[in-house]
Formats: C-alpha cells, sequence, structure tokens
C-alpha cells in the first residue's frame, strides 16, 4: 500500500514537471531563428506568399506565440499533440510507431549493460589481484571510453563490411516485410544485435567497474565474514548475500542514466538507421517541426519520470529496510 | 569516363526498353520476366505521397509509380501515350484534347474518368509550387466520360512536358475532392492511386512499400510484384547497403570515391548521367542589389577568377560536368554559345580596376561573405575554394555557415546575403525549373528558390516570356539562346556545376528506366532476371 501512495504522489509530481517541461521546451524551440513555413516551401520545392500564408493558416503559425502556447498546452492536456508539419500526420500517430523501437533498444542495451556488467565486476572482484580482475579492468576503461557513434561506425565497418554477417540498418529485412510470429521476432533481434551493444557498451563497462567497487566493499564486511563461518557455499555467499547489497548503487546509476541512454539512442540510432525517437526528435530540429519535437521531448520526459519511478521501487524491492521508512 | 562502348550498350538498351512498351506487340513483351521484389535504397525523405502538391524526387519518386500521369517522356524528349492514349493539340494550340484508356481505374476499382483528370490539372495548377507549369491553364472542360480538353490563355509549349511523370499526378477526385485543402489532405500519406502499383504501407524514416495493382491499364504490366524505396541516414549507409545486396538500386551515387566502389561489384549496371531533365545546377549566387556587387564588372571579374577545372577535377574528383549557363546541358533548349569565363586572373584584376575597386594598403579591394546550403559536401568543398581563389584577385571572402537548412534560408530569401552557393534544379522545361530564377516579376523577399537575386534585365523578361509561349520549336530555341547569353553576360550568379548522378543497378535488374526523368518514372517494364 506504501508503494501505491508513492506512485500516486510521484505521478502527480510527474503531472506538474511534464507541464514545465512543456513550457521551457516550448519557449526554446520557439527561440531558435527560421521560420518553419519557410522550411515546409523549401521541403515543397518553393512557395509563393499566398502558399506560404496557407501554410502558416494551416498549422495555426499566423497566431500570437502566447496563443499558441496556450492551444498547445490546451490540447496536449486532452492527449492532441497536435498535426506534424513535415508529416502532416497526427504527432502522436508518429509516437507511437517510433516509441516501441526506441523503448526496446534502450531496454535491451539497459538490461544487458547491467547483467553482463555485474556478473563481469562480480567475477572480477572474486580476485582482485587476479589476470582476470585486470583484463575486466582493461576491458571496462577501454568500454568507457569510446564515444557511441564511434562505436557503431567501428561495429558497422567490422560486421557490415568487413564480416558482413549483420544487418546494419533498419529493424527488419524489407525482403521478408509482414513475416510475423517468431520469424518477425528473430529478424528484429538480429537488427538490434549492432545498436544495443553500441549503445550498451558504455554503460556495461560503467557498472562492471561500479560492481568490482561494490562487490570488494561488501565482500569484505562483517556478515559475510559470518555468512562463511556458517559454511555456506562461495556461490551463495557471493550470489544471495553480496550481490544484494553490492546491486544497490548500479540500480541508482542506471536509473540515474536513463535520460543519458535516451540521449544517447538519437546517435546510435542516427548511426543504424534505427526508427525510433531519436531520429525523429533530429529529422523534427532539421525541419522545424515543432510539434514533433515537443511530443518526442514531452515523451522522453515522461520516459525518465516513469524509470526514476521504477528505480524508487526497485530500491524497495532490493532492500527491504526501505519499504517501511 | 565510361568506355564508349558501355555508353552505346547504354542507349541502345533504353530504346528497347521504350520500344517493347509502346509499339512493339504486348504479346511479346509479356514473354519478359515476370515476378519479384525491387528494392530501392535513398537518404531522400518524402513529406507524403502526393507530388500534384509537393515538388522534389522524395515524392515524386513513389507518386510516379502509385499514380499514373496522362502522358510519359521518351528518351528522346518526346511525349508517348500513358494514361491518355491519345491527345490532340489544337491548330490554335490554345488546348489540348486527351483521350483517356477505357479500362483505367484507381486502385479502389472506381473508373478514371476525365472528371478526375480536370480535377488533378487543377489541383496541380492551385497547389503545385511550380506555378509555371499550368500558369496559362484557363480551364479544363470535360467533353465525354473519357475525353478532357486542356484550355490556355495562350500557347504552352511547356504543357506536354507538365503531362507526364509526377509532375501530373491523377488523383481521384472522389477522395482528394472533398473540400479540404489538398496541401494539408490526410489521405497525402496513404493515397488511393491511378498507377502501375498500389501502396501497402508508408513509415516514414523506414520504408514505402508498394505492390503490384493487378487492373493496372496496360496488359500484363508492370512486371514487378514490389517495389520497396529503403530510407537510409546518410551517403554512406546507403552505398554499403549496395554493396551488400540488401538493396538492388542506389538512387544516385554523386562522388567519385563511391563511384570507384561501386563499379567494383560484380554486374552492376551503371547509368551515367540519369534523367537528364531533373538537371542540377550548382552555382554561385550574388545579391545584385548589394551596392558591393550591383556592378557586373564585379561579378563578372570573381566568375574569371574562379577555376572550374581545378572544381570539377581536383575537388570533385572528375565526375560532374563544368555547367555554363542557366539552362542544364541534357535540354534540347541548351545553347553553348556564351561566355565560359574560363580562368583569367589578368582580366578579373582589370574589370575591378574598371569597376574603381583599386586594392587598399593591404592588397585588398573588396571584402564579401559567403553562404551555402548546409548539409552538402559539394557545394561546402566549392565554398572553402572562394577564400583562396578570390583573394588572389584582391577579393577578401569571409566564409559564412548556417546552422541549417532554415537559417540559410532565411537569410537569402530576405536577401540579407552577399553570395551564396546554391544549387537549383531544371525540371524538365525552362517554363517549370528556369525562368523562376531570373524573371525580374519573380523578385519575391521571403520565397526561397524565387530571383532572389534581385536580378532584373528587360531585355530578358521579353525573351522568356516570349520563349515561354513560342510553339515553333526553332524560334524557341533560339530565343532561348539569346537569353542564355545575356544572363550569363550579366553575371547573376556564376555558373560552376552542373551535377551528374548516376543511377547504379545490381545485374539481375532488368531494364533500368532511361528516359529524361530517371528513376522518376513509372517502373511498369522493369523487371528481376529470373
Amino acid at each position: 500500500m506504501r508503494s501505491l501512495a508513492l506512485i500516486l504522489r510521484r505521478l502527480a509530481l510527474a503531472f506538474g514537471l511534464v507541464l514545465a517541461v512543456l513550457a521551457v521546451n516550448f519557449t526554446l524551440i520557439h527561440a531558435a531563428p527560421g521560420d518553419p513555413a519557410q522550411v515546409i516551401a523549401g521541403e515543397m520545392g518553393g512557395a509563393d506568399e499566398a502558399a506560404m500564408a496557407s501554410i502558416r493558416k494551416n498549422y495555426g503559425l499566423d497566431r500570437p506565440l502566447p496563443e499558441q502556447f496556450l492551444t498547445y498546452i490546451g490540447k496536449s492536456i486532452r492527449g492532441d499533440l497536435g498535426l506534424s508539419y513535415t508529416y502532416n500526420r497526427p504527432v502522436s500517430e508518429l509516437i507511437l510507431d517510433r516509441l516501441w523501437p526506441t523503448v526496446l533498444l534502450v531496454l535491451t542495451a539497459l538490461l544487458g549493460a547491467i547483467f553482463f556488467g555485474t556478473l563481469l565486476g562480480v567475477l572480477a572482484s572474486r580476485k582482485p589481484d587476479s589476470l582476470r580482475s585486470a583484463a575486466v579492468t582493461v576491458l571496462s576503461l577501454v568500454g568507457y571510453s569510446m564515444p557511441v557513434f564511434w562505436t557503431g561506425i567501428l561495429l558497422v565497418i567490422l560486421f557490415g563490411k568487413v564480416w558482413p554477417i549483420m544487418p546494419i540498418a533498419g529493424m527488419r529485412d524489407v525482403r521478408s516485410l509482414g513475416a510475423t510470429g517468431w520469424a518477425n521476432a528473430l529478424d528484429v533481434a538480429h537488427h538490434l544485435v549492432l545498436p544495443a551493444l553500441t549503445l550498451g557498451i558504455i554503460y556495461l563497462a560503467q557498472y562492471s567497474r561500479l560492481a568490482r567497487t561494490s562487490m570488494l566493499e561488501v565482500l569484505g564486511s562483517d556478515y559475510i565474514r559470518t555468512a562463511r563461518a556458517k559454511g555456506l557455499s562461495d556461490a551463495v555467499v557471493t550470489f544471495k548475500h553480496a550481490l544484494r547489497n553490492a546491486l544497490m548503487p548500479i540500480v541508482t546509476v542506471a536509473g540515474l542514466q536513463f535520460g543519458n541512454l535516451i540521449s544517447g539512442a538519437v546517435l546510435v540510432e542516427t548511426v543504424f538507421s534505427w526508427p525510433g525517437l531519436g531520429t525523429l526528435a533530429l529529422d523534427a530540429i532539421l525541419g522545424r517541426d515543432y510539434p514533433t519535437l515537443l511530443g518526442v521531448l514531452t515523451f522522453s520526459a515522461l520516459l525518465v519520470i516513469v524509470a526514476n519511478l521504477l528505480t524508487d521501487l526497485s530500491y524497495r524491492w532490493i532492500d527491504p529496510r526501505l519499504r517501511g521508512s | 569516363m565510361n568506355p564508349p562502348n558501355r555508353r552505346n550498350f547504354l542507349s541502345q538498351a533504353g530504346l528497347l526498353g521504350a520500344g517493347s512498351l509502346f509499339g512493339i506487340p504486348f504479346e511479346l513483351a509479356a514473354q519478359a520476366a515476370k515476378g519479384g521484389v525491387l528494392v530501392i535504397g535513398t537518404t531522400q525523405k518524402p513529406r507524403h505521397l502526393n507530388s500534384a502538391v509537393q515538388s522534389g524526387i522524395a515524392t515524386m519518386f513513389p507518386a510516379a509509380q502509385l499514380f499514373a500521369s496522362p502522358l510519359r517522356m521518351g528518351a528522346d524528349w518526346k511525349p508517348q501515350p500513358f494514361l491518355a492514349e491519345r491527345w490532340e493539340l489544337s491548330p490554335d494550340n490554345r488546348s489540348v484534347m486527351l483521350q483517356l484508356r477505357k479500362n483505367a481505374v484507381f486502385h479502389d476499382g472506381k473508373p478514371i474518368t476525365a472528371e478526375d483528370i480536370k480535377f488533378s490539372i487543377e489541383t496541380v495548377r492551385d497547389n503545385h509550387p511550380f506555378k509555371s507549369m499550368y500558369a496559362p491553364v484557363n480551364a479544363v472542360t470535360i467533353s465525354d466520360t473519357h475525353t478532357a480538353v486542356v484550355r490556355l490563355s495562350e500557347p504552352h509549349p511547356a504543357l506536354l512536358l507538365a503531362l507526364s511523370t509526377s509532375l501530373t499526378p491523377i488523383l481521384p477526385k472522389h477522395i482528394f475532392g472533398d473540400g479540404t485543402d489538398p496541401k494539408v489532405h490526410p489521405r497525402n500519406a496513404s493515397p488511393i492511386g491511378s498507377g502501375p502499383f498500389k501502396l501497402v504501407e508508408f513509415k516514414p524514416g523506414e520504408h514505402i512499400v508498394m505492390e503490384r495493382f493487378d487492373r493496372f491499364f496496360l496488359k500484363d504490366l508492370p512486371r514487378l510484384d514490389r517495389i520497396i524505396i529503403k530510407e537510409y541516414k546518410d551517403p554512406s549507409s546507403l552505398l554499403l547497403a549496395f554493396e551488400r545486396g540488401e538493396i538492388d538500386v542506389h538512387q544516385g551515387i554523386g562522388d567519385p570515391r563511391d563511384l570507384a566502389r561501386a563499379r567494383k561489384i560484380p554486374g552492376v549496371q551503371l547509368v551515367d548521367n540519369a534523367g537528364p531533365a531533373i538537371g542540377p545546377l550548382l552555382w554561385l549566387a550574388f545579391n545584385t542589389k548589394n551596392p558591393k556587387l550591383s556592378d557586373k564588372r564585379v561579378r563578372q571579374a570573381i566568375s574569371y577568377a574562379i577555376d572550374r577545372k581545378f572544381i570539377l577535377e581536383s575537388l570533385l574528383g572528375g565526375l560532374h560536368k563544368a555547367s555554363t549557363g542557366p539552362i542544364a546541358s541534357g535540354s534540347p533548349l541548351y545553347s553553348a554559345d556564351v561566355e565560359k569565363y574560363a580562368l583569367n586572373l589578368a582580366k578579373a584584376t582589370q574589370l575591378l580596376d574598371a569597376a574603381g575597386l583599386k586594392p587598399g594598403a593591404n592588397g585588398i579591394r573588396l571584402s564579401l561573405e559567403v553562404d551555402t546550403i548546409p548539409g552538402s559536401s559539394e557545394l561546402k568543398t566549392i565554398q572553402e575554394y572562394l577564400k583562396p581563389a578570390l583573394a588572389k584577385v584582391g577579393i577578401e571572402v569571409a566564409v559564412r555557415a548556417s546552422p541549417d537548412f532554415p537559417s540559410w534560408a532565411r537569410r537569402v530569401a530576405s536577401q540579407q546575403f552577399e553570395m551564396t552557393m546554391d544549387s537549383v534544379w531544371n525540371w524538365g522545361d525552362p517554363v517549370i525549373g528556369v525562368h523562376r530564377t531570373w524573371l525580374s516579376t519573380n523578385i519575391k523577399p521571403g520565397v526561397i528558390w524565387s530571383n532572389t537575386q534581385s536580378y532584373s534585365n528587360p531585355k530578358v523578361d521579353e525573351l522568356l516570356a516570349a520563349a515561354g509561349k513560342e510553339m515553333d520549336t526553332p524560334k524557341r530555341k533560339s530565343q532561348y539562346k539569346e537569353a542564355q547569353k545575356l544572363i550569363v553576360d550579366d553575371c547573376p550568379v556564376a555558373f560552376l556545376v552542373e551535377a551528374v548522378v548516376v543511377e547504379a543497378y545490381h545485374g539481375k535488374v532488368n531494364k533500368p528506366p532511361r528516359g529524361i526523368w530517371g528513376l522518376t518514372d513509372a517502373a511498369v517494364d522493369v523487371s528481376i532476371k529470373a
């Protein structure tokens, strides 16, 4: 029940936060030079004054800015994010189309990074002075130092050209579009490998270091000695007693980093033509497609809020002591 | 660049391609391969699929498959029947009768009638950015269900060309005629079409999937089962996808290094200078209203100081051609009889002296700013080259970058620029894509790709107006010849490069389109070798 109260309180706060995000973003976006009508006209191949005026009228760009803002807020509260200037489609439709690929990419990268990062960290912590531990440290240092776009391009060259076993663009094989069930899932998974690896590698490096340090700290504490004295096996001590406590800093960092992960996804999506929110946002910026950009930013804010909420809830799951507080 | 035998082979294949569809019995054509999926890779992003209200090949290419146009253009720039099986120009050149095929239906099964022709031509006239394309069309009248007459206020030599490819897509009136502004019609992204392929799925940023329309009006055509257009974020991933065989067609290679890589693919077919009607020109435009550049001798001096050979050979790797004037060299109306502005520093210096621009104490005669459309590496390279090139004649150039297209467009359209690199396309007939840049009546602040140079020469205005309604081709040609000469001499822009686009096909693609519109044409005859 306490969890429910927490969720409700957080949701109320989130509503205010989203409104603030909308206001800030709206102001910032309109401060950028360049007229959307000009861009639309440019993309149409040029247009005369009458056509420009009709474009402005169609999208409400002829109204004063405060009025545009109030209309936008009013509509978005009712779930109407407006029409994309570029694609002339409802923004909510465009975003829902792109939301799932981004969530899939980000979650695969994040969960993969947490799982493998923790595993590597734990393995390294068990013999902190061994060669294995040193290897993990070096690997994580390298992984942490590589920018995502560079990793991405490197992987594209490696698996796209030198050893062409991985698809390098898009989310599905267009020749087998319409496949369903397992065939489709496998196809998407195949396309997901490189982008998820690219996005996850930095976090994997980070979490392995974090897990190693935090495991070393926990493994030196008294209750671990007690557990060993009880005669528990090494595996039980490591994974059941030590890891659970060592996970707390990882979860904290992962929750905080969710925002970074989404901005990283913009780069990865661009490198791999992954049809997610990131590429949509980038195109929207270049095309001065205000409604789409505002929509994507609002959705990203929502994702981060949800991620933080989940982080808080998972604290309670990992550490029972927090459930009472 | 290509060995001559390849070139001959290509042009012959082009003739055969047209012949097997028009003229030679269809029974013979029907024996060719049928079925197969063609995947085309592109970096172009279509906003929607209705080319009646949108120019640019991003939309025009899929629209050419989804919508039939009344006519098609052959590789010889001569009209051929398509949706209209017959057309007839009245003796006074004030009207054109279009006789439609009786078996033609839209993708929803409703018949295509003269009403739809009237609706479509009027929609294009009132909404397409190329206003001049149908400006003289007073009305379209309907004689019977399958006969429409286009009535003109004056003779219009560009008319038949405008009736071809996706410049005039035939739209279903029962869908688009509901009173909604066609520029923002919700069905623009999910149209019911009249062409050889119907839309299956359009996912912006991902792909467009089109499927053969079984009730297409030409028997046994099209041959392909599906055409898929896949969008890539940048040219390097597009080329890689082509090398890997992920896509069968590369929309157009414009980089010499990319071309060298494409040549190494076994069996690859390269169509050099594809779609000559599109005619993309790259030039350096001057703001002639700016006091520093209002003297034509200064502009000419700048043009003489630019080494076009160096740009073409060294900077752009020898793929593209020199541009000499406002009309692209692939057009039948092109004239080479103009000043070529071969590199001549002495002459440039003389002209600057004559214009009263003497070097100051530091050797500088004049300081100018140059802009460019962001995102094009070719334009940026040339823009940067101008700094050292013009320094040789004492002109100090400041290179100004724009963060993105809207920022650049605002500067140029509102005439807040001195010089800019620009890319402007011909679009088939000078009336459509050329006049707009030079007519003094088209100086329209706030409108990009109008006469943003503020160029004005009454003689040129007069010649273009006359040539725009001249039906006698030799006479028209001589009018344009004079106009080209005058424009090049006045030098409101320094003509630099005519971009050559090389379309690339894998060996298994049979009969790639070879018409004047290149890929932007109905792919009825293309097939996949079994």
